[in-house]
């Protein structure tokens, strides 16, 4: 499904991704741990093609097609996601108005018709209570005055509007507390197919308790220095970063 | 006199810079600069096309350029005026002539050369006087043109429950559904008309609410005034259909001074509508109107423009200059008025369609959404009198800034010393696309009566990249994305235009600032 080679990414003129080497398979949840500044968020941003961000080298494969060199929202519409870590405020656009204008925008994408009103309300109305938004949502404008908590849902619901078959998660976790966790988490769960893949960053154990990831890896300086199983994270969790480290340099 | 006493606040008038030159220079740097790929979108979204820029092949018959008096005098022959009609041109013009043109505006305004311009086209030539009387009289070129334009003359493709004055030039074209109108004894014409049937009504109003000494440009067009409507809505009368009036600049090199009045007498409402649209010429085109409202006791009027006069080339080349007084008196209790324009076109607009508001309990409205973009320039606003007791008025202003455009807000709320319980709500918001664009605020206030309340919001925005890459992390490519916010920015005043209005503007919009990005 995604297959990272050998990527490196700048950020006005500094390098913040030095070789990324990395392949997920269909049904496969990837999590990807790291300290602040390590990379996790660039890569999530260089995938999903956030034109503030320069590759310098590398390539990505993604569902058979050269995916640095397709637009953002062709990236979208071939079923890319990307959960922000900070979801903007965009006052004045209704999300109704904005989902409608994504969905469409996908249809047409695909050379097909855009969706009858009535079906597309109805699948809102489906889609919300997945992550428990009620029904004020439609009408209020994308992100704005939501707490921390509300936007984060709403990427998951949006997520479950688009139904990618690769999501990215960039911390969707921070900032939430223990219940709103829980909906996002097991929002996400009920998403989840053979099929469809995710990539989580995340500085915590406590989301992966509730995602099972089939395999995680640690971040280092802009390069993947450790991959294992769940327990790797567990290990994380206990020792933090610096057991890492440590064992590098002793190498 | 409330212009000019505007005028007097000199500090506020502002120098602006030969913007072109300098914008010619740094954009050369620019295009080197590494920033190129970030701006694009900008760049790409200021090349916006117009729709109506095709000019039409029509006989017109057109007055030498230049004004003097004996140009006044033919025009007024021509409209088989009578003398007082003449006189009041005549007082206008030789006032107009001891006058300057002001300059207090932020606006860059190129020289008007007054004399090299013809006040008067007619395209409906070969006709007998007043205009044709039926459709078979029009030259098909006409019909096709406002065919072309959306605007069917024929009533029976009209868009329901709409009645059209279609102006060309300086001739009323044609009114329809004047006969169904005139059953409740609404009175629906081109004011040409309406000087030669209705004389009483038009000498007791005309000037009434905006008299020729108001202001330079309102000298200007009370002399040489061509055509526009005239509406009279009788005492208890609602009006069953949305009356609108299509004005075209067509002919090269002339002016179009529109004059539009419109009386709503005791209980009675309407709802009226205008539209414009002008060939894409490489010289500025003037247009000079003026429109007066007066609104007595407990009545309704809703008065709504969308302006999409050609706003000039990308290199600023061209264009229509926008220069209107409008103004209602709300004469009688409990009287309402709403102005909404959605203003998309001319290269120059300045115009500020304002409320008096007489009546006790009167209550008026100003909506607006400006959208400027290449090298367009805008400066409008309103201006809310209060004189009666317990009046009322809220102001939504949205201005859209793109390209290299400037864009002003100027309004003034005046409450005198015995508007006892005046109220007024101002709100100011100003979108910025790019960072070429200038966005500014001029909010007057001069209030009289410690028991008013005036408040003023202003709020500054910018379309960002985190906002567009979003939207393009949903599959929204950027073009639409910027669409769905600046629609999103002016809903609240779009939302206020009669349903068939609503759309046709806010394609207008998107079209406004559509690019080819992608």
């Amino acid at each position: 499904m995604l297959r990272i080679k050998d990527l490196h990414a700048a950020i006005n003129g500094k390098e913040i991704l030095k070789g990324i080497n990395l392949e997920v398979n269909p049904g496969e949840i990837h999590a990807l741990m790291g300290q602040n500044g390590a990379g996790k968020s660039t890569l999530g941003n260089v995938l999903a093609g956030n034109p503030a961000y320069e590759v310098t080298g590398g390539s990505i494969i993604f569902n058979g097609k050269d995916l640095l060199a397709m637009k953002p929202e062709e990236r979208a519409n071939e079923g890319l996601f990307l959960s922000f870590q900070q979801p903007v405020e965009i006052p004045g656009v209704s999300m109704v108005n904005f989902m409608r204008a994504a969905i469409n925008s996908r249809r047409k994408y695909r050379g097909e018709e855009p969706m009858a009103a009535g079906d597309f309300l109805k699948m809102m109305r489906e889609k919300r209570k997945i992550v428990e938004l009620d029904s004020k949502l439609a009408n209020r404008s994308v992100n704005e005055g939501f707490s921390g908590g509300e936007k984060k849902r709403n990427e998951i619901f949006q997520m479950a509007m688009l139904e990618p078959t690769l999501s990215i998660l960039d911390e969707t976790d921070s900032g939430l507390d223990v219940d709103a966790l829980r909906i996002v988490a097991e929002g996400f769960n009920k998403l989840r197919t053979p099929e469809t893949s995710a990539l989580v960053i995340t500085h915590y154990q406590r989301l992966l308790d509730y995602l099972k990831p089939d395999v995680v890896h640690v971040l280092l300086d802009g390069r993947i220095v450790k991959t294992g199983g769940p327990q790797l994270a567990t290990e994380i969790e206990e020792k933090g970063f610096d057991w890492i480290k440590t064992g590098l340099s002793a190498i | 006199m409330i212009i000019s006493e505007l005028m007097g606040h000199s500090s506020l008038w502002i120098y602006v810079r030969d913007m072109k030159e300098i914008d010619k220079k740094e954009n050369k740097k620019d295009k080197t600069a590494p920033g190129e790929e970030k701006n694009q979108f900008v760049r790409e979204v200021a090349h916006k096309k117009y729709e109506y820029g095709f000019s039409s092949n029509v006989q017109t018959e057109i007055i030498g350029c230049g004004l003097n008096e004996d140009v006044v005098r033919l025009i007024s022959a021509k409209k088989e005026e009578p003398e007082w009609m003449l006189d009041f041109r005549l007082r206008a013009f030789r006032y107009w002539q001891t006058q300057e043109q002001p300059s207090w505006a932020h606006l860059r305004m190129p020289e008007i050369d007054y004399q090299a311009i013809s006040y008067y086209a007619d395209p409906t030539k070969g006709n007998k006087k007043g205009g044709p009387s039926s459709l078979d009289e029009i030259d098909p070129e006409l019909m096709k043109t406002f065919d072309k334009l959306g605007i069917p003359l024929e009533e029976r493709l009209a868009l329901s429950g709409t009645a059209v004055d279609a102006v060309m030039d300086s001739v009323s074209v044609k009114t329809t559904f004047k006969e169904k109108l005139s059953e409740r004894g609404i009175i629906f014409c081109s004011i040409s008309e309406a000087v030669r049937e209705y004389p009483d009504l038009v000498r007791q109003y005309l000037g009434s609410v905006v008299p020729y000494r108001d202001n330079y440009f309102a000298a200007l067009n009370s002399a040489v005034f061509s055509d526009g409507s005239f509406v009279y809505i009788p005492k208890g009368v609602r009006c069953p259909m949305e009356l609108s009036t299509y004005f075209r600049i067509n002919a090269r090199n002339t002016g179009q001074f529109e004059r539009t009045l419109i009386v709503c007498d005791d209980d009675g409402y309407v709802s009226y509508l205008e539209g414009c649209t002008a060939p894409m010429r490489d010289e500025n085109q003037l247009h000079a109107a003026i429109v007066e409202i007066v609104v007595n006791a407990n009545a309704e009027v809703k008065y709504s423009t969308v302006q999409n006069w050609y706003p000039g080339d990308a290199e600023g080349r061209g264009g229509v200059l926008n220069l209107v007084t409008k103004r209602g008196h709300l004469r009688g209790a409990n009287s309402k008025l709403s102005w909404t324009q959605v203003e998309t076109g001319s290269a120059i607009t300045w115009k500020y369609p304002s409320c008096i508001l007489g009546g006790d309990n009167s209550q008026a409205e100003f909506y607006s959404v400006a959208v400027t973009n290449n090298y367009q320039q805008a400066d409008t606003g309103t201006k809310m009198i209060h004189l009666g007791r317990n009046t009322k008025s809220t102001i939504i202003s949205k201005g859209i800034s793109a390209g290299k455009s400037q864009n002003s807000y100027r309004g003034l709320v005046r409450v005198s010393p015995k508007a006892e319980g005046a109220r007024n709500y101002s709100s100011c918001d100003s979108l910025l696309l790019g960072n070429e664009c200038g966005a500014h605020t001029f909010p007057y206030m001069d209030v009289h009566n410690h028991t008013a309340i005036v408040e003023h919001e202003a709020t500054t925005s910018k379309i960002s990249e985190e906002q567009l890459f979003y939207c393009s992390q949903r599959g929204i490519p950027a073009e639409e994305a910027v669409g769905l916010i600046v629609n999103g920015y002016a809903k609240d005043v779009i939302n206020k235009l009669p349903m068939e209005f609503a759309v046709e503007a806010q394609k207008l919009l998107n079209v406004s600032l559509e690019g080819t990005v992608g």
